[in-house]
């Protein structure tokens, strides 16, 4: 048995109780002040300086104010100008300095001889990277080196890391964790808008009726966002229906909770839309003016294979086509299918129908990593686009973010294999703007992209890839199929170089170990969900010869011979860079802030024209990039209009069967963060949730007469795993469904999961897989 | 084992009598609001009858004009 966590869950659930209750006082009155409960923990007689900051964790990015004194950061307090959070954090936000002072955090860079880890200085270990990177390149070619980065990258990191690897070296062979969790957002708005990021904002959550989240524990995931919306019911009787595979905190909050059977998401979207057409509910105004109607290619596979390639051949169909593919979604097949009632699939359908409703529909991981994630981000556009809920106040379908600057850094200044900052590799235009700002060749830039994330590791494996640098980010726990990339990473003749700020799993790989500073320790920004970018400054020094990731990939660019692309001086490089990364953005359609506005203010969101953030895109009324001289203006897509996709129910790459018959399902926790590097050494979060469980459906673990804290083994295709079971407690599944968090390192779930991932976005399904479930 | 947050309104001047009167109850944990008419409230009970109890006693207390549930956990006994 493991030990109960109850005793000291209590007293964190009284934390989680007075945070939701303050939270939601911030909602009702903007600018209250609890300052017993913020000032609690702060030692008496200080004399703090406080200055203002993005949280370092989760993409909503909340704006916090850290107090310093002596050089060291002893508080935090939500930002009461940020319009974000009110003046409010999470629990995590709250704890979030703790993540600087762990005991074991990485201060000076180790090199591996000879099996074991050896202190060297920085000059000498970014020396070897250099040398090592440039050894690598010669014998095997550019497309040899790599670099993996994060969502957690800040916007500078991100920037650098693109210009040395796509600009300077010559090589596409850069990707970000952002691959794993919101590469399909990506691909969803570019197939229906041609352009990237949600075309509303947060204020939305203001003005909207009706909230539908889609397979989204917003509860947990995005709690500040969550209690936006529970104080809107306080306030003005919104309503929340949660459309999901398990019960969880939010549909125990939420007014109506409907479950639906792994995948079938498709078809109760497509069923959403049968119905929105068959009542008469179709905006048809709004559709003729503002869409256009495609179909793709279906059968695409899961990529399960060693260099599985696809392409999309989108399609025009006409309404009368899309209305005929329809007919096999009405809600009484579809319920068959799904699980859902008909009657509940008329009621979400409805929702949407109403004329006299604002509907706001917001989703994370569960559309998104999932094998026909594009798809399913497409169908809740299709949705929206038919009864015309779409950029207006209120009416708005949004992709939340993971990670403090998944957007900022990975989808603006484009980490992936495919992307620049402005445009793609395989256009000709897009790589010329790139070259001309980046002081290189055209030549330079290879127009075919490489690798995306799971084939970047696979190459890895195979040896096409020699050398890769990891900068704040732990895929040795992240990874799916994880052993398989383990071993790849471990094979003779690969080197692999991790910047981060603690050990973790990945840096027991590493070759080169390079201490980074964190957060607070150095200069950048951050660009959240809505659009909005954020600087913080450098408020404390880093520990030891920790160094921030951009200044490390610098040094090393410098010694690889392009001191000319990179002539930023050590004092204002932050800034420069920043001016430099903005011309890649000038013009109405994204431009971005000055960083004298980002300094004054908790952020602005781009587009930001005329000294004003963009609220909504695509509405002339709110954003001077509109052209048309119509209302809307979908300007991502040459001709002006959105796409409306058909887009079928296909099954998951792997169901259950009579050998594996559980679904196993994957995620994260309030408490921890992730892979939980940080906050698994802040003590009040590490107590409150020490270890990994399982979860079972209660009328399961009755038949296999397993109670809360026995050991369980699930077994998949893969491989196995011994789990604490858990049951009746956080969450609980639907029968013959598992759930077990990813953040714990010593339980490794991503050991047996698949990697499967949709084939246009390239992004993992960590949602769905075959498993067998026995007491252990 | 109850867990609840609550938003409490107190009528008109009557916050700090509504504050004494939370704190004179077992389970009662309250943190007011500096610059508005308004405290929060986190009751911690052994049970959903001494839950229901114990919300008995919070609405009779006069000075309270509107109690407003946030959130509520369910944990049960080690």
């Amino acid at each position: 048995m493991y030990p109960s966590l109850h005793t000291d869950r209590r007293s964190f659930l009284k934390k989680m109780a007075m945070l939701s209750a303050m939270t939601a006082a911030a909602g009702m009155f903007p600018g209250i002040l609890f300052a017993e409960e913020q000032e609690r923990g702060i030692p008496a007689d200080t004399d703090l300086d406080w200055k203002k900051a993005p949280c370092r964790f989760c993409g909503v990015g909340c704006g916090v104010l850290i107090g310093t004194e002596n050089g060291k950061a002893i508080a935090v307090k939500g930002d009461p100008k940020s319009t974000v959070n009110k003046g409010l954090c999470c629990v995590k936000g709250y704890h979030s300095i703790m993540a600087l002072y762990g005991k074991d955090r990485l201060t000076k860079p180790l090199v591996k001889k000879n099996g074991s880890y050896v202190e060297t200085s920085m000059k000498e270990a970014l020396d070897l990277v250099a040398s090592k990177m440039q050894e690598t390149i010669k014998e095997h070619g550019k497309d040899a080196v790599s670099i993996y980065g994060s969502g957690q990258w800040t916007i500078p990191d991100g920037y650098v890391a693109s210009k040395l690897f796509k600009g300077c070296i010559g090589t596409n062979n850069v990707e970000a964790n952002a691959r794993l969790c919101m590469s399909t957002a990506v691909t969803g708005f570019m197939t229906s808008f041609g352009i990237d990021e949600p075309m509303g904002c947060y204020e939305d959550i203001d003005h909207a009726d009706t909230f539908v989240l889609w397979g989204n524990n917003m509860a947990e995931m995005h709690p500040v966002l969550f209690s936006r919306l529970l104080d809107q019911r306080l306030r003005r009787g919104v309503k929340i229906k949660d459309f999901a595979t398990r019960t969880t905190r939010t549909s125990m909050a939420a007014d109506k909770s409907i479950l639906f059977i792994p995948q079938t998401d498709l078809a109760v979207a497509n069923a959403i839309c049968y119905e929105i057409i068959n009542n008469g509910w179709v905006n048809t105004e709004f559709v003729q003016e503002h869409c256009n109607f495609n179909k793709g290619l279906t059968e695409m596979g899961y990529g399960l294979e060693d260099n599985y390639q696809f392409t999309d051949k989108p399609e025009a169909i006409s309404f009368e086509d899309y209305k005929t593919f329809l007919e096999d979604y009405a809600p009484e097949k579809v319920a068959r299918l799904s699980g859902v009632s008909v009657k509940d699939i008329k009621y979400l359908a409805a929702h949407f129908g109403d004329p006299n409703k604002k509907v706001m529909s917001l989703w994370c991981m569960g559309p998104n990593q999932h094998s026909r994630g594009t798809w399913m981000n497409n169908l809740i556009y299709n949705i929206h686009l038919l009864t015309g809920k779409i950029s207006n106040p209120g009416n708005s379908p949004f992709s939340l973010t993971g990670q403090p600057s998944a957007c900022g850094t990975v989808r603006e200044v484009g980490t992936l294999t495919h992307k620049l900052p402005h445009g793609v590799v395989t256009n000709k235009k897009d790589r010329e703007f790139a070259a001309k700002i980046w002081n290189v060749p055209v030549e330079n830039i290879d127009p075919k992209p490489t690798y995306h994330t799971v084939e970047m590791f696979r190459a890895l494996d195979r040896g096409d890839i020699r050398f890769m640098w990891i900068q704040v980010t732990n895929p040795m726990v992240t990874m799916p199929k994880l052993k398989l990339y383990r071993d790849g990473a471990n094979k003779e003749g690969r080197f692999i170089v991790v910047s981060d700020i603690y050990p973790t799993p990945t840096t027991d790989v590493a070759d080169v170990i390079l201490p980074s500073a964190m957060w607070i320790e150095r200069e950048g920004m951050y660009g959240n969900s809505e659009r909005r970018t954020q600087y913080f400054e450098q408020m404390v020094q880093p520990p030891g010869e920790a160094m921030s990731d951009t200044v490390q990939l610098l040094e090393v660019a410098k010694r690889m011979g392009f001191e000319k692309q990179f002539y930023y001086k050590d004092e204002t490089h932050i800034e420069e860079i920043y001016n430099e990364y903005r011309k890649h953005h000038e013009g109405k359609k994204h431009n971005m802030a000055p960083l004298e506005v980002l300094k004054s203010q908790p952020g602005a969101m781009w587009p930001y024209v005329d000294g004003k953030s963009t609220q909504w895109r695509f509405n002339a009324k709110y954003d001077p990039a509109c052209s048309n001289g119509k209302d809307f203006h979908f300007y991502g897509k040459e001709d002006g209009r959105a796409v409306i996709w058909q887009r079928p129910y296909e099954p998951a790459a792997e169901e259950p069967d009579a050998e594996y018959p559980y679904w196993l399902c994957t995620g994260r926790v309030v408490e921890h963060w992730h892979t939980g590097s940080m906050t698994r050494r802040i003590p009040v979060l590490h107590q409150a949730m020490p270890h990994s469980y399982v979860e079972l459906n209660p009328g399961d673990a009755k038949r296999l007469q397993i109670l809360t804290g026995d050991k369980v083994k699930l077994t998949t295709r893969r491989g196995e795993i011994t789990l604490p079971a858990s049951i009746n407690e956080r969450g609980v599944p639907a029968p013959m469904q598992v759930f077990v968090p990813f953040f714990d390192e010593n339980m490794l779930i991503n050991e047996i999961t698949l990697d499967s991932f949709c084939p246009i976005s390239k992004e993992p399904d960590y949602k769905k897989c075959a498993v067998n479930v026995e007491k252990a | 084992m109850p867990i609840k947050s609550y938003l409490a309104y107190p009528h008109k001047g009557k916050k700090k009598y509504l504050q004494q009167a939370f704190l004179a109850l077992e389970g009662c944990e309250v943190l007011p609001a500096d610059n508005e008419d308004l405290l929060i409230l986190v009751t911690e009970t052994d049970s959903r009858e001494a839950e229901d109890c114990l919300k008995k006693k919070l609405e009779a207390i006069p000075s309270l004009k509107l109690l407003a549930m946030v959130s509520g956990f369910d944990t049960p006994k080690p």
